[in-house]
């Protein structure tokens, strides 16, 4: 699947078409929204924006999630965490914005804490006030997060489902830690009740419009980030490491390092995403760090096309959409869906829909393309029984 | 001695009220007495179980035990005294005196007789002194005990008189520490409380520490607080020791808990590589298999229904183990050596298995009923307990794994499954049947899940959820302990546990289970094949 | 105890020097104690039984495998134990390992760029932009290694002999001083073998080689002195003719 990343005759096009996508939807569904009257069958309505500009953040989750797996092998399954801890961020912030008109009208402490008695701020909420001061820490705060955890399972080459099974512990503990009220983020309920953003009224059409449109700037930014990032030298020493490790070890390239910088990048963008996220639905609760969510980010890549920008941003609408649209009209059925996926997509679709649709228009001339069944999965256990 | 004789003198002279109208009394008066129980006042009722008590007689007990149950009642109709024990809708009624069934009573035909606290507690406090001189042992044993709570030092003599002809070791002990606790309390002489206090170092209970703790403030004399505060030492120092073994009961029983988990990923995960993230669901299904058969037995043959987690153990296996078989022939054999979609194929099967047990079984809790034999407790001391259920739970681990052990070390097909693991061309050139033999031992780890499931029923909520509350765990136990190596997942399971128990009281449940994951996260990263790590060739990708 | 077969040559013209490395896993003896120099411009040949030690050496010196005693010294000075893969093979060692291992994801030519000295940091790579220089040096390696057809074609298209010579490729790209070849002719045609040898030896012109095989066909064509490993240690020295008249090693090859 790394096919269309190192040939750089094939990589002009689908970036053309994804970016000129993501300008059309985020040009377009505002326009549409502000321009076509309600009662015609083009008009988006506002509650439509803010599910697609939610969308629009999956998709630079997924991009996040494809630049780490798809490329360089490593799957992780807490990457939800860094999304949770971007949303978080905002969340801190918003609940700043709140100031007197919660519940309590305490105009120093968020309504949560004034309910479990705290006398003071805690000294990490300070600075949250400050738009500026949180988006700094919507990158940094996951990034040093992935910063610290790279570091040490990088260097101890800890890899392959090892590497997953730790990530997954790590989001697993950061929800049972986030889930406590002492820990100062409001515990079961999250922060939610959020009034504005940078003065505007979240619940104002013109705020979700403009919020939509951030998050298609975000994803265009983040997929060009991506795509140069793919299409430079470092992505091809990633492509090597995620096929033979220890060939790129030998040839002189420290893996650690290389490993260590996309995956601190991807956790930012992860960051960014939930950062966006948040003001959108309104609410962040430490639900967002279930091991079940980080591995529904992997099963969108996957759906989509892992080792292909575009196909991650069309797996998680694909996947997120079926999702909305299951979950309204047969809830039951949705999660027998999701596992059907899961399973049809690794043992039939090893590609994706992207690999799928790619191979159907190369058809026979082509030819065999990789040989070897693990493909670009990652590291193979010697436990494993070989086919 | 004089001490002694001077206390004996006091107890005297509060008791005379009762001396005194014990040796009026005569036990043909014993029916005028028990009619004064049913006075209005609460002074009359208490002169009358005074007077009961110290009456001597055999009857005294069981009257005055009817009266503090609620059971002595008032007949409307005649003021009768009656002893009124319920039966179905009406109240079958007895003489208190003689214990004769006298007809029966509707709820409105009686009055029952008011007793406040602090009759309540003189009531305890009475029948204390009069089950002291039981003939059973037990019941002498739990009337120290009353006395203990109530320390009515009018109990003394009868205390004295009870230790002067104990012969049972245990029960000696207890009527001591009545005693004690008694003198300690009421004792004028600070050497008596002295002397108590010295007797109460000896025991560990948080009963002893907290009377301890109250007398210490309240003591005047010097040299009995320095007594009181030696023993309240003594008592912490033996109580933490309690504290200690209760912690590591408790820890070993959350090892046995998380070696039922893992020990089937040990040989799924560990054993054959193979990720399963359903491996949860397979121990979920177990636990359903329990209930379905708990139901089955309660339908057909309700008499066996102390027996039906024996019948659930096979049954679990063989489901978990089939469905294991049909999950590794459709699914994993075809993602061998390809961990991570394995990891992903078997984590949408959990999601599957989970919302159809969801859909069969309705997603609340349900209820598996312990057999009588797991129910109860041992009480050791010192507030330690042990419950029957988590003894047998450890025992049953420990059983599954040394099986297990036997299975893979001695057996035809423990040495196939070892054979193709190690150098599977070479096993299938010697004809073994190697995709049989994937699927068996797939199976059989499956199975072994299910047979957890079984265990895990008895003390976890049975839900669609009971998996993936301890799937991070079991492999977590497995790398910890070092994947392939089954006895390193004895060893992980047993140190997660004990070590997870003794964070607790520091750092809550929540924070201490924190700590752990964080813990072994740090400690894969340093030795990424776990304690018990494999090196040279066989360690290498 | 055994005695070093040979002592410490002079530093100016020895490049790797082994000194009494010993190397043991869970109470196995992988290395015991093993002494040999390779010398500036030399080929040299290592054989011996399966578990002769002859992988853990290389993985020694290459830094996969850190010894329990003993020194590796490299280019006169630099002591290899010390460091790790990507630091040793920046120094000047190349490594091709028993099975070949290219990257299957990427096409012949970028396997090639890859593997060309230079830009090994992570910002370096970023904004790496080939020179002209550097494509011919990939086209001419492309020529040596007869894969100038499949120049676009992925890796994981190509047989398992192109894939050898890829791996073999992809070292003379690197431009090690010192290449550690392990196994090269496994699983290859004859005539593929007669090719590699020739490779090996076009290749030895500018680079030292150091080969580990078991094909004594492969071992004479290449016509270099030998050095014969038996349990962890080096058994006898010389060219192949002469080991292989040496009593000790014809008994341990043919058993007991």
């Amino acid at each position: 699947m790394g096919a269309f990343a190192s040939r750089p005759r094939l990589s002009g096009l689908p970036a053309a078409i994804t970016l000129a996508l993501i300008a059309a939807v985020g040009i377009g569904v505002p326009l549409l929204n502000l321009l076509v009257p309600p009662g015609s069958a083009l008009h988006v309505p506002t509650y439509m924006v803010s599910l697609l500009g939610k969308y629009l953040c999956y998709g630079l989750l997924a991009l996040s999630v494809d630049l780490i797996w798809g490329y360089c092998g490593i799957l992780s399954l807490g990457h939800g965490a860094f999304f949770a801890l971007g949303g978080y961020a905002m969340g801190m912030h918003l609940m700043r914005q709140i100031g007197d008109r919660g519940v309590y009208g305490n105009a120093e402490l968020p309504d949560f804490m004034v309910f479990l008695n705290w006398k003071e701020l805690p000294w990490y909420w300070h600075g949250f006030d400050s738009f500026a001061f949180t988006v700094v820490m919507v990158m940094a705060v996951p990034g040093l997060l992935a910063f610290l955890f790279g570091w040490f399972a990088f260097r101890s080459r800890v890899t392959g489902v090892y590497l997953s099974i730790i990530s997954q512990a790590l989001t697993f503990a950061l929800m049972l830690a986030f889930f406590r009220n002492d820990m100062g983020f409001g515990g079961n309920n999250g922060l939610t009740d959020f009034k504005d953003i940078l003065g505007f009224n979240l619940q104002a059409d013109g705020t979700r419009i403009g919020l939509f449109v951030a998050s298609a700037i975000a994803l265009a930014l983040g997929y060009v980030l991506c795509r140069f990032i793919v299409t430079s030298r470092l992505g091809k020493v990633l492509v090597a490491v995620r096929d033979a490790e220890s060939r790129t070890r030998f040839l002189g390239y420290r893996v650690e390092y290389y490993k260590l910088c996309v995956f601190v990048v991807s956790a930012i963008m992860a960051g960014v995403a939930g950062a966006l996220y948040v003001p959108q639905v309104g609410i962040i609760n430490p639900s967002e760090f279930a091991p079940a969510n980080s591995i529904e980010i992997v099963i969108w890549v996957a759906v989509g096309g892992r080792g292909t920008l575009h196909g991650a941003i069309l797996g998680a609408l694909l996947v997120n959409y079926a999702k909305s649209y299951l979950t309204g009209a047969i809830p039951e059925v949705w999660l027998f869906a999701l596992g059907a996926l899961f399973i049809a997509v690794t043992l039939f679709l090893p590609k994706g829909v992207v690999g799928a649709v790619a191979s159907g228009l190369r058809g026979r001339r082509a030819g065999p393309a990789i040989t070897g069944g693990p493909g670009g999965a990652g590291e193979r256990t010697s436990e494993a029984p070989a086919e | 001695m004089i001490a002694v004789t001077l206390r004996a003198l006091f107890c005297l002279l509060v008791a005379w009220p009762l001396l005194a109208a014990s040796g009026q009394a005569v036990a043909d008066d014993l029916e005028a007495l028990v009619a004064g129980l049913g006075s209005n006042s609460f002074a009359e009722k208490a002169r009358a179980i005074d007077a009961i008590a110290a009456s001597g007689d055999p009857r005294a007990a069981a009257i005055l035990e009817a009266l503090v149950d609620g059971d002595l009642q008032t007949r409307r109709d005649d003021d009768r005294m009656v002893i009124a024990e319920a039966k179905g809708r009406t109240y079958v009624l007895r003489d208190p005196l003689s214990g004769a069934e006298i007809g029966e009573a509707g709820r409105a035909e009686l009055r029952p007789i008011i007793i406040n606290n602090r009759l309540r507690g003189q009531l305890r406090g009475a029948i204390g002194g009069l089950t002291l001189l039981s003939p059973d042992p037990g019941r002498r044993a739990s009337a120290a005990d009353a006395v203990f709570v109530t320390r009515d030092p009018e109990l003394l003599p009868v205390l004295d008189k009870a230790l002067a002809r104990e012969s049972e070791g245990w029960v000696r002990d207890r009527l001591e520490r009545a005693a004690a606790a008694t003198r300690l309390a009421a004792a004028e002489d600070p050497a008596a409380r002295i002397a108590a206090a010295r007797t109460l170092a000896h025991y560990a209970d948080q009963d002893v520490r907290s009377l301890l703790t109250a007398s210490s403030q309240s003591e005047q004399d010097a040299d009995a607080r320095e007594a009181i505060a030696a023993a309240l030492g003594q008592v912490e120092t033996r109580l933490a020791l309690w504290g200690v073994l209760a912690n590591v009961f408790q820890g070993i029983s959350l090892g046995s808990v998380l070696l039922l988990a893992a020990v089937g990923l040990a040989i799924t995960f560990g054993v054959m590589g193979v990720i399963n993230m359903a491996h949860g669901e397979m121990v979920m299904l177990g636990a359903y298999t329990t209930f379905v058969i708990q139901q089955l037995v309660l339908a057909y043959a309700p008499d066996w229904l102390n027996w039906s987690v024996l019948i659930a153990i096979p049954a679990a296996f063989v489901v978990a183990g089939g469905i294991g078989i049909l999950i590794e022939q459709s699914i994993i054999r075809f993602l061998y050596g390809r961990p991570l979609e394995t990891l992903l194929a078997t984590w949408g099967l959990s999601l599957i298995l989970q919302q159809t047990v969801r859909t069969i079984f309705g997603p609340s809790n349900r209820e598996v009923i312990s057999p009588s034999w797991m129910s109860g407790a041992i009480e050791i001391s010192g507030g330690l307990t042990l419950t029957y259920n988590r003894i047998w739970i450890i025992v049953f681990s420990l059983i599954v794994f040394t099986l297990l052990i036997v299975l893979m070390r001695r057996s035809g097909f423990g040495l196939r499954i070892r054979a193709v693991t190690q150098n599977r061309r070479m096993a299938g050139a010697m004809g073994i049947r190697t995709g049989r033999v994937d699927a068996m031992t797939f199976g059989l780890g499956s199975g072994i899940a299910g047979i957890a499931g079984v265990a895990l029923s008895q003390i976890d909520n049975v839900s669609p959820n009971l998996g993936q509350g301890y799937i991070i765990d079991s492999f977590m136990v497995v790398v910890f302990g070092g994947v392939g190596n089954l006895m390193g997942t004895l060893v992980g399971a047993f140190s997660l546990g004990l070590v997870n128990k003794f964070l607790e009281p520091y750092s809550g449940a929540v924070l201490g289970k924190i700590f752990v994951l964080v813990a072994i996260i740090l400690f894969i990263q340093k030795r990424p094949q776990g304690i018990f790590a494999p090196k040279g060739r066989a360690a290498e990708t | 105890m055994s005695t070093p077969v040979h002592a410490r040559p002079e530093a100016r013209d020895t490049l790797l020097y082994l000194n009494g490395v010993s190397v043991s896993f869970d109470g196995f003896k992988a290395l015991n104690s093993l002494s040999f120099y390779v010398v500036v411009g030399e080929m040299r040949a290592i054989i011996g039984p399966n578990g002769a030690g002859k992988t853990t050496m290389m993985d020694v010196v290459t830094g996969k495998t850190r010894p329990d005693s003993g020194d590796v010294v490299f280019n006169g000075g630099t002591d290899l134990t010390e460091l790790d893969e990507a630091r040793i093979a920046n120094l000047g060692i190349g490594r091709k390992f028993q099975k070949p291992t290219v990257f299957d994801g990427h096409t012949v030519y970028a396997n090639l760029e890859l593997a060309l000295a230079g830009g090994r940091g992570v910002f370096a790579s970023l904004f790496f932009r080939s020179t002209p220089a550097q494509r011919a040096r990939i086209d001419a390696v492309l020529e040596t290694i007869a894969l100038a057809g499949a120049r676009d074609r992925l890796a994981g298209s190509l047989s398992h002999g192109q894939r050898q010579w890829l791996e073999i490729g992809m070292l003379l790209a690197q431009d090690p001083q010192l290449l550690l070849v392990d196994e090269p002719v496994a699983g290859m045609t004859d005539s593929e073998t007669e090719q590699t040898a020739v490779l090996l030896k076009e290749i030895n012109k500018s680079h030292t080689v150091v080969v580990v095989e078991h094909d004594m066909t492969f071992v004479r064509s290449l016509d270099c002195p030998v050095t014969v490993l038996h349990e962890g240690r080096v058994l006898a020295e010389g060219t192949l003719a002469d080991v292989q008249r040496n009593k000790q090693v014809v008994e341990v090859y043919l058993g007991r």
